[in-house]
């Protein structure tokens, strides 16, 4: 067995990528002169969240991200045996580096970190109220953003407002105004994850200890929350289909594109009511991912509604087929409650008890909000901000200085506000800008590099892998263990012919054949009874959960989508093969166990 | 009450019977209440008994035989022993009986999808006057005995082992009249096992009481209650019932039936096995899971941790194939305390998570 994995200096650059570290902030590269730091560390690809290569703004989200997580950890809570996350970006993929507490730091942190989380856990429900006020609102200031071609003359009411500022300072600072969202959207984010994690993690040790052969999966099901915002999309798609069946208008979808569907429920009273019905779920439950909600390419439902209307019309067939779509809330709730019953009895004493009940009172006090935010930040604000970036991309492309509108997602984030500058100042000024000379052939020029990367195979990680992995929110973010550490050292060394390991992220063993999917656009092609293979999957695939046997994926742990989904489902899982759709074909016959995280290929 | 019937299945042996069936059909009987799959069988009552005592009319010179005996008198009470067997073994069975037990084998037999299903026959002695009485080991018991003719015949042979050298002294010594001692029959299916073993209620490792671990292999659990097969080995959870872990060793004899040259009783016999069947799991995962619910019904009928021996016995229907030979309360672990002592303070607690995470203590383990 390998003891390292190769040095993130040894990567050469794929065959027409040269020049690709010019695409992303010069700090978020490994180079020469953190080189001693960056080569004796042990840096883990990010397929959960940043599966492809990054185009250069993209990594915008990435980098707010991080630095938000970092932060928290770092310098508000003051975790004691962990600062942040690092990252970098290696041909264009996402590479992160947990940072530990200095040893000598540790116990100094301990009481801080015991008043400030101390503080969140014991008004966690009165803060996490005013965070869905918070974080409303914020959605709200980024839906009022607007980005406008600069006019011609500005409008008189400029002048007799004495307003003193015109169109070209509203548009610079609309840009600077999304950057300060986003970044206090990030903000936001981890105001309460980090410490739900390590809620999470004190009852799973507890009962890790208690039962040291408890599946995770056991413990993940004793906490889970049974009304999720998470699947409340899906919700609303079966309530659409539902109500289209009840009113007869049924017979108006699935029968040409959407267009034609919305033509005919247009035309009439009962169709315009089915057309009200589904504006309600569309704000804000369709403003919801294909992907993981990181990539301006992910789809959007309420932008391309074919999507969600396809999933509709497939609930429409099962509807008259007389299938129940409903979640079975009322068996899941007995489920839950029969599972924390059983392992508590079997505990060994009253005080065990007792601490068993104050831990799992706290983990189902955080789990909304570890739940929860992942459909208000990824799926819906993200939504807004990549929506208002494209109508910055409209406004760039009719001044001239890219081909189309999904062009501005090549500029740096910093290149953007000097992009505007040149639009501006030239506007100003009534004298041509540079930029429609520069941009479209640097444009494409980059887009051929980034064409370059997508087509780069990400190695799960570089570097000097420690000894044991005990960062706790690389295990519990990113299911990172010693042992997956060691099976990717082992990958191609001898392992058993045909078998994968990864996560038991959800119970159940069957076989079928595989349909391997890398990325939202393929979904369509998954046909009944097939096994999932998809380097992740996301929330919003939910309907094709309804027809697949099982799901294994290459990236993610016991609370990745996939394995919550699953669980939910009542599919099993198999979660961070690391390399399913590496080795894995469609067509080929698995068998799956989601009992003990094992998929072979048996013909 | 009503009149108490010539047989009963186990499965439906209520305890308002159970002083007419004696000790150990009540046993099975209530095992298969409690959901416990013991071999299908049924209970001959000690009606039968007693009506086949009366309409024979021997008694009184049974009874002569044996008050006079001195049981020091070794060749005596054999002689005496003997001749009152012989008066047992030619009570006629009243015809109202003989049928419902040839119907109760008879629906045996279909159960198991065979002509002549082989059962054991073994005794099941009651006293009305002493009803906690055990009278364990002191009677026959028959294996392998196959056909309603033999089944009838072992039944008698029962019944006139109240009259072994042994039982005769044995009632003299507990102060147990000779006629206050009735016989109940068990007839009971011969397990032919598919693959056998043991499972205990708790993982023996290391203790956790939400294990369930099996140890199993082809063929009968000799091999494995003696050690001399590697087992399988499997670890259930007793709460999801998903099988946390899966040893498959290779299980190179195991421990089969095999016909005797010159009778047609079996005997079991070790063989080596090839290496494909030696290295199969010997257990489906449906069978895992069902041995596993099944050992969890023993450890909370008994109210402690079990250690219990199985069998999958393919004569039976699949999904009731599984059945318990044995339980015993386990003994290592359950003495032991094991308590996690864990902080119930919050914030403590949370800090020694962080500080020193689970995966540090496990990183190493072997996959």
């Amino acid at each position: 067995m390998a003891d390292r994995f190769p040095s993130p200096f040894e990567i050469e650059t794929p065959a027409g990528a040269e020049g690709w570290r010019e695409l992303y902030t010069y700090s978020s590269v490994f180079s020469e002169e953190r080189r001693d730091y960056e080569d004796t560390g042990f840096w883990f690809h990010d397929g959960v969240h940043w599966p492809e290569a990054m185009t250069p703004w993209d990594t915008t989200f990435l980098e707010f991200a991080i630095a938000s997580l970092s932060q928290y950890n770092t310098r508000h809570y003051l975790i004691p045996p962990a600062y942040g996350v690092d990252y970098r970006i290696l041909n264009g993929y996402v590479y992160l580096s947990p940072v530990p507490a200095p040893e000598e730091e540790i116990e100094a942190r301990v009481p801080h970190f015991m008043e400030r989380a101390g503080f969140y856990f014991g008004n966690w429900d009165r803060l996490y109220d005013d965070w869905l006020v918070k974080i409303r609102a914020l959605v709200q200031e980024m839906s009022d953003l607007t980005f406008e071609p600069l006019p011609e003359m500005e409008d008189l009411e400029v002048i007799t407002s004495g307003a003193g500022v015109g169109s070209g300072n509203a548009l610079l600072a609309g840009y600077h105004r999304l950057l300060d969202l986003g970044l206090t959207l990030w903000q936001y984010h981890f105001e309460f994850l980090n410490l739900g994690y390590a809620a999470y993690l004190d009852f799973f040790g507890f009962c890790k200890t208690a039962f040291p052969s408890i599946p995770d999966l056991a413990i993940a099901k004793m906490v889970a929350g049974v009304d999720v915002d998470l699947f409340r999309p899906d919700d609303e798609l079966k309530r659409l289909a539902r109500l289209a069946v009840s009113s007869g208008v049924d017979d108006r979808f699935g029968t040409g594109d959407v267009k034609d569907t919305w033509a005919k429920l247009h035309s009439d009273d009962v169709g315009q009511a089915w057309i009200a019905e589904w504006e309600k779920s569309a704000e804000p439950w369709f403003n919801f991912s294909t992907g993981s909600g990181f990539y301006h390419s992910d789809k959007i439902w309420i932008e391309n509604i074919e999507v969600p209307v396809g999933y509709i019309t497939d609930y429409i067939v099962k509807v008259k087929e007389g299938v129940d779509l409903d979640r079975p809330v009322a068996a899941l709730h007995v489920e839950r409650d029969r599972v924390v019953s059983e392992y508590r009895e079997l505990l060994a004493s009253d005080e065990d008890r007792e601490a068993f009940d104050g831990k799992l009172g706290l983990s189902r006090t955080v789990f909304p909000y570890v739940e929860n935010h992942n459909f208000y930040v990824e799926h819906w604000a993200h939504s807004v901000l990549w929506r208002k970036m494209k109508d910055l991309g409209a406004v760039l492309h009719g001044a001239g200085f890219i081909a189309e509108v999904n062009d501005v997602f090549m500029f740096k984030r910093s290149e953007v506000g000097e992009v505007l500058w040149d639009l501006y100042s030239a506007w100003a000024v009534g004298a041509p800008p540079r930029g429609p000379g520069y941009w479209p052939a640097e444009v494409e020029r980059r887009r051929g590099i980034h064409q370059a990367l997508k087509g780069w195979s990400a190695p799960p990680a570089l570097g000097i892998p420690p000894e044991v992995v005990t960062e706790p929110f690389t295990v519990m973010l990113w299911g990172i263990t010693s042992d997956s550490v060691s099976a990717w050292l082992n990958a191609g060394e001898g392992g058993e012919e045909g078998v994968l390991t990864g996560f038991a992220a959800s119970p159940g063993l069957v076989e079928g054949p595989a349909r391997v999917i890398f990325s939202a656009d393929q979904v369509g092609e998954i046909q009944d009874g097939e096994i999932l293979v998809a380097p992740l999957t996301a929330p919003s695939w939910a309907p094709v959960f309804g027809k697949i046997k099982a799901t294994v994926t290459d990236v993610g742990g016991m609370m990745s989508h996939a394995a919550i989904v699953c669980r939910e489902y009542g599919l099993p899982a198999v979660t961070g093969t690391a390399f399913g759709t590496k080795t894995i074909t469609t067509g080929q016959i698995l068998r799956v166990d989601g009992n003990t995280g094992k998929v072979t290929v048996i013909g | 009450m009503a009149e108490c019937p010539s047989a009963i299945p186990f499965g439906t042996l209520a305890g308002e019977h159970h002083l007419q069936v004696g000790g150990k059909c009540a046993s099975l009987g209530t095992m298969s209440q409690a959901g416990l799959p013991v071999p299908p069988g049924f209970a001959i009552t000690t009606r039968v008994f007693a009506d086949a005592r009366e309409t024979s009319g021997v008694m009184p010179r049974i009874k002569e035989l044996i008050d006079d005996i001195d049981d020091r008198d070794g060749a005596a009470l054999a002689r005496v022993a003997a001749a009152a067997r012989d008066l047992v073994r030619s009570w006629p069975l009243p015809e109202v009986h003989e049928s419902e037990i040839r119907r109760m084998y008879a629906e045996l037999c279909e159960l198991c999808d065979l002509d002549e299903v082989p059962v054991a026959v073994r005794s099941s002695a009651t006293s009305e006057d002493s009803p906690d009485a055990s009278f364990a080991g002191e009677h026959d018991s028959y294996l392998w005995v196959c056909g309603i003719d033999e089944v009838l015949d072992k039944v008698r042979a029962c019944w006139a082992s109240l009259y072994t050298d042994r039982a005769i002294t044995y009632r003299n010594q507990m102060g147990y009249a000779h006629d206050e001692v009735d016989m109940a029959v068990a007839v009971q299916k011969m397990v032919r096992p598919r693959s056998a073993g043991v499972a205990f209620t708790l993982d023996p490792t290391n203790g956790d009481r939400s294990g369930i671990c099996i140890d199993a292999a082809w063929g009968f659990g000799e091999g494995v209650v003696s050690g001399d097969v590697t087992p399988d080995n499997f670890l259930v959870d007793k709460v999801m019932w998903s099988i946390s872990r899966r040893t498959i060793s290779p299980k190179t004899h195991a421990h089969l039936l095999t016909e005797q040259g010159d009778g047609h009783r079996p005997v079991v016999t070790r063989v080596e096995l090839d290496e494909d069947k030696a290295n199969a799991p010997c257990l489906t995962d449906a069978e895992i899971v069902a041995i596993a619910r099944l050992a969890r019904v023993a450890e909370k009928h008994y109210g402690f941790a079990q250690d219990i021996e199985w069998a999958v016995d393919d004569d039976l229907p699949q999904g009731s194939d599984v059945v318990l030979l044995q339980a015993r309360p386990e003994t290592v672990w359950s003495k032991k305390k094991r308590d996690v002592g864990a902080k119930v303070d919050a914030m403590a607690s949370i800090v020694d998570t962080l500080v020193n995470p689970l995966y540090s203590k496990r990183g190493t383990q072997p996959a």
